[in-house]
């Protein structure tokens, strides 16, 4: 084996032998990666008990009520599978709005309600001018997004 | 194609070379940004529910791409410079350190702006924004690690070894929008079943991100030049150069 091909081998397996670490380090933290769970983890449990988590899922329309004369407000989120309700108390995003991708954050409370403390509209990958979303709206009959 | 290679390794003909390229790629540059820039600004529709804010993307995709492609770009020619001890491509890795950096900067700034409207937040520990922040790093730590070791052959050595290393970051910036639950949304341009923007969006981002490259390829080459000249500074070819003019 020739010297370069020595150096050859060696950045060969410094690549590989990062890549792998990495991977198993990943692996293992993959729980704290997630930047939020889903509305069917959260029914499933797997979010930890008694501390603050993530949730992230679609506003379900027609279930925004806020109390007239009263900052707070509740909704529920879905992934389409299950569902959580969500009680906030303070200024929304602009993106905020039925059927939008919302993350909120704070804590499930013992009836299975939601109490967040800071509320995040996710935004999706699709881009388009308010004339198609109009079109695609009355052909569907709903909003294009998501 | 090995005596091509060859040739291009050899300094004074890669620096008369990347003379002649320089301009090429700079008024390329210039006629890709410029119209780009005027067709996603004014003449491209508001998006349907962020309005005019989605135009930072003009700015902000292709900054985010070049700091993953230059980075690659750096790691190889740290990587050819190792294993064939070629001292060029070591050049081309310090040339290529404080432009990538630029751009992570860029990608990190834009989307911070973007976010806080958008989102509610200007930052967010979402694993793509905090992938990208590390990549950030990793130039820095590059640039700050060369500045450290006085000899070059050790410094270029040592530094390649670090940009090696961090290469596993660059999927791991790429694929965190589908391997984890993110806040930040998946890819717009590189979707299965095609990108998911009208071409009257599209078309200016490309012209953008072709730019960028462009603008890229003039700004390297000419740190090239420069590194090339400093660390040739006592050979014959400098100094007649130098002294014929």
């Amino acid at each position: 084996m020739t010297a370069r091909q020595q150096r050859m081998l060696i950045v060969v397996l410094v690549l590989a032998g990062v890549g792998v670490a990495t991977t198993f380090g990943l692996r293992a933290f993959q729980e704290n990666l997630l930047y939020y769970y889903t509305p069917t983890q959260v029914q499933a449990g797997e979010p930890p008990l008694n501390r603050k988590f993530r949730v992230g899922g679609l506003v379900v329309p027609g279930t925004v009520g806020n109390e007239p004369g009263k900052l707070e407000k509740t909704f529920d989120l879905t992934d389409n599978g299950a569902m959580v309700t969500v009680h906030f108390a303070g200024i929304l995003p602009d993106l905020f709005r039925e059927g939008q991708g919302i993350i909120a954050h704070g804590k499930l409370n013992d009836e299975g309600v939601f109490y967040a403390e800071e509320v995040l509209a996710k935004h999706d990958e699709n881009y388009m001018p308010p004339e198609v979303a109009e079109s695609l709206k009355q052909i569907h009959g709903e909003e294009p997004s998501q | 194609m090995w005596t091509w290679f060859h040739k291009l390794s050899s300094p004074p003909h890669f620096y008369r070379l990347s003379g002649t390229m320089i301009p090429w790629f700079g008024w390329l540059a210039a006629a890709l940004i410029i119209p780009s820039l005027y067709a996603g600004l004014a003449l491209a529709p508001a998006d349907y529910q962020q309005g005019d804010g989605f135009r930072i993307i003009y700015v902000h995709v292709p900054s985010a791409m070049l700091s993953l492609f230059v980075y690659m770009f750096m790691a190889t020619a740290a990587a050819i410079g190792m294993i064939w001890r070629m001292k060029l491509a070591h050049a081309v890795a310090v040339a290529c350190a404080p432009i990538g950096a630029s751009f992570t900067f860029l990608a990190l700034a834009t989307g911070s702006i973007w976010g806080k409207p958008m989102w509610g937040t200007w930052w967010a520990w979402d694993a793509r924004l905090t992938a990208e922040l590390i990549l950030l790093f990793l130039y820095l730590g590059y640039m700050g690690l060369r500045a450290a070791i006085d000899d070059t052959n050790r410094a270029d050595r040592a530094s390649a070894i670090l940009a090696l290393v961090g290469v596993v970051n660059v999927p791991i910036v790429h694929y965190s929008v589908t391997w984890w639950n993110s806040l930040h949304q998946a890819s717009t341009l590189l979707k299965k079943g095609g990108p998911s923007i009208p071409p009257d969006m599209a078309i200016p981002l490309y012209g953008m991100i072709l730019g960028f490259l462009c603008f890229f390829g003039a700004v390297s080459l000419t740190r090239v030049k420069r590194e090339v000249l400093v660390r040739e500074q006592n050979s014959k070819w400098v100094k007649d150069m130098v002294t014929s003019k």
